[in-house]
C-alpha cells in the first residue's frame, strides 16, 4: 500500500511572520546558546583537571571580545529562558491550597523569589 | 507494553531548564562579567580559587547534576527546534545533538573527580 501524504510547503522563514512566532524561536534557540556555555564550562573543568597551565591557556583565550561577545548574547538568552520557563510554572503545575487555586502570578513570582536567592547564594559561594 | 524513551528525556529536559532557568543567568554573570567589569577579585576564577571551590565531593556532585541535566535540555530542545527550522534529518539531528550531551556528560564525569 502505497500512500503520498500530503505534506503542506512550509518556509523556512515561516517564524519571522509573526511576533509570537519570533518570541518562540527566540525561546527555542535559547537551548543553542545555553547547550554551548555549558560545553564550554566543562571544558573549563576539563583544562582545570588537567592542571594550572592547561586551565590558564584555556583562561586566555576565553576572555577574549568574541568570546565576550558571545557570553553577554548567552546572558540575553538565559535571562530570556528564565523568564519564559517562570511563566508557564502556573500551567505547568497549578497549585490548590485550602481547595481554591494558588493565582498563577503569585506561583511565577515564588519563582523569581528562589532566583533571586539562587544567584545571591551563588555570588556569595563564589565570590568568597 | 511498548517502550519508549520520551519518559527519560522529558524528566531531563524539564530538569535542566528548571536548574538553567535558575541559575545560569547569575553563572554567566559571575564566569564572564563580574571579574572585567570589576564587582569580583581577578582572583576569583583564578586555578586556586576555582579548584578549591571543587573540592569537596558533595560540590563536585551538585556540579556535575547541574550540568548534566541542562546539557541535556539544551540537546533535546535544539533537535526539537531543527525540525522547527525545516530541517528534518531527525536521525542524524539527534545522533549529533544527544551525542554531544553524552560526550560533555562524560568529559564532565571524568574531569571533575580529577579536580
Amino acid at each position: 500500500m502505497s500512500r503520498r501524504p500530503y505534506k503542506r510547503e512550509l518556509q523556512k522563514t515561516w517564524w519571522l511572520r509573526q511576533p509570537r512566532y519570533v518570541r518562540y524561536m527566540m525561546r527555542e534557540m535559547s537551548a543553542f546558546f545555553i547547550g554551548v556555555y555549558v560545553l564550554i564550562l566543562i571544558i573549563a573543568l576539563s583544562q582545570l583537571a588537567q592542571g594550572e597551565a592547561a586551565y590558564n591557556a584555556f583562561l586566555a583565550i576565553a576572555t577574549g571580545p568574541a568570546e565576550t561577545g558571545f557570553a553577554f548574547v548567552t546572558l540575553i538568552f538565559a535571562i530570556y529562558h528564565s523568564y519564559t520557563w517562570f511563566q508557564v510554572t502556573p500551567k505547568a503545575m497549578p497549585l490548590m491550597l485550602g481547595g481554591k487555586p494558588v493565582p498563577g502570578a503569585f506561583i511565577i513570582g515564588a519563582h523569581w523569589f528562589g532566583f533571586a536567592v539562587l544567584s545571591v547564594a551563588l555570588w556569595l559561594l563564589v565570590g568568597s | 507494553m511498548a517502550s519508549s524513551n520520551k519518559p527519560v528525556i522529558w524528566a531531563l529536559f524539564a530538569a535542566g531548564g528548571t536548574a538553567a532557568a535558575f541559575l545560569l543567568p547569575m553563572l554567566i554573570m559571575i564566569t564572564c562579567f563580574a571579574v572585567p567589569l570589576g564587582l569580583l577579585p581577578a582572583e576569583t576564577l583564578s586555578y586556586e580559587h576555582v579548584s578549591e571551590l571543587l573540592q569537596h565531593p558533595l560540590g563536585k556532585l551538585v556540579t556535575f547534576g547541574v550540568l548534566f541535566v541542562i546539557i541535556w535540555h539544551a540537546a533535546h530542545r535544539v533537535r526539537i527546534t531543527a525540525h522547527d527550522l525545516g530541517i528534518h534529518r531527525d536521525t542524524l539531528v539527534m545522533t549529533v545533538c544527544y551525542g554531544i550531551a553524552a560526550l560533555g556528560s562524560l568529559i564532565a564525569l571524568v574531569a571533575l573527580p580529577a579536580i
